[in-house]
């Protein structure tokens, strides 16, 4: 379970943003997440509620998750890995290049007048 | 009224402080010719046993340290010391994982052009410390024979970012329902381009391939 210091990361991060723009709150966090990140959606929202318990206007957080996705390099297919199969479904070529689902990224915040 | 709400592109890590260390470490790393190694298993896989054997066949002159995390006890560096070479331990204190700031701590008073290879031994752990970047050269997992072949397709994120697999307790292949053909071809269905070494800790069989990748990697 290392979801608390990511979401802990998260804050931080988020606060350092908010003290450039004076005079505001983060209102929401936006983050991406891959399939393959080694993160848990529900965890991270379980520590997200935990961590901002005590902000009587806690921020909204918002996940995108994005599966893993392969590119064929020889027929340019972009397609959904499952199972594991990562040969290209198009023309059978393989090994294919792992394009997303490696993502734990903070996309957006958003601000709002405190 | 409605507070005026705008919405500002941040695009960075979640773990951007752990990285921005990790790229630090790893730039002292590459100017002191120190060839870095992250070894990643679940608990019981053999870290610690390949890093006895491992540290016993060096040469007294060899310019090796090894850093070894756990949550508590002291205990895997006690194991290591006698051997001689230098050995930290990283109490992470509950954490499952070690981090960059952990490596640095640990490395404060160490003078880095005195060594040719740093091993650094994770906490016992499949998930979490794939995503922790220690500015290592190559993360190494180790999957034992008396685990499931399918723990590559169980954890994919450590599979898929460690360059390196070694099967460990090769030699209870004969005991065990683990079928060593179907565990390879799980890492490379996760991970195409891993490189893997089987070994036995208990019987040495093995261990010369895997000191000769050590030290290929350290020559390079």
């Amino acid at each position: 379970m290392h979801e608390m210091s990511i979401v802990t990361s998260v804050l931080d991060t988020a606060r350092d943003e908010a003290a450039k723009h004076a005079g505001s709150r983060v209102s929401k966090i936006g983050l991406r997440i891959g399939e393959w990140s080694g993160v848990d959606r529900e965890s991270i929202r379980f520590c997200f509620d935990a961590l901002v318990s005590s902000d009587p206007r806690p921020p909204v957080l918002e996940i995108q998750f994005l599966p893993r996705q392969n590119l064929c390099t020889r027929c340019g297919e972009l397609f959904l890995v499952k199972d594991f199969e990562i040969g290209c479904p198009a023309c059978g070529f393989t090994p294919t290049k792992p394009v997303s689902g490696d993502e734990m990224d903070i996309a957006f915040l958003e601000l709002e007048e405190a | 009224m409605t507070p005026l709400t705008e919405k500002i592109a941040v695009e960075k890590k979640v773990l951007n402080e752990n990285d921005r260390v990790a790229a630090g470490l790893r730039e002292r790393f590459r100017k002191n010719g120190v060839y870095c190694i992250n070894i990643i298993s679940s608990p019981g896989a053999g870290k610690t046993a390949l890093l006895e054997r491992t540290l016993a066949r060096f040469r007294p002159e060899e310019r090796v340290a090894v850093l070894t995390g756990d949550i508590a006890t002291d205990n895997d560096a006690k194991r290591m010391e006698r051997f001689g070479f230098p050995v930290k331990q990283i109490c992470t204190g509950g954490s499952c994982h070690v981090d960059a700031k952990m490596v640095e701590r640990a490395l404060e008073n160490w003078d880095l052009s005195s060594l040719d290879l740093l091993v650094i031994e994770n906490v016992g752990n499949l998930v979490c410390p794939a995503s922790y970047d220690l500015g290592e050269n190559e993360k190494v997992v180790v999957l034992s024979t008396t685990e499931g072949e399918d723990k590559p397709l169980k954890y994919p994120g450590t599979f898929f970012r460690a360059t390196t697999l070694v099967i460990n307790k090769i030699d209870l292949l004969p005991f065990v329902p683990f079928n060593i053909a179907v565990a390879r071809d799980n890492a490379r269905k996760v991970n195409p381009n891993i490189q893997i070494l089987e070994l036995s800790c208990t019987t040495g069989e093995g261990l010369d391939t895997w000191c000769t990748w050590l030290e290929k990697g350290v020559l390079a």
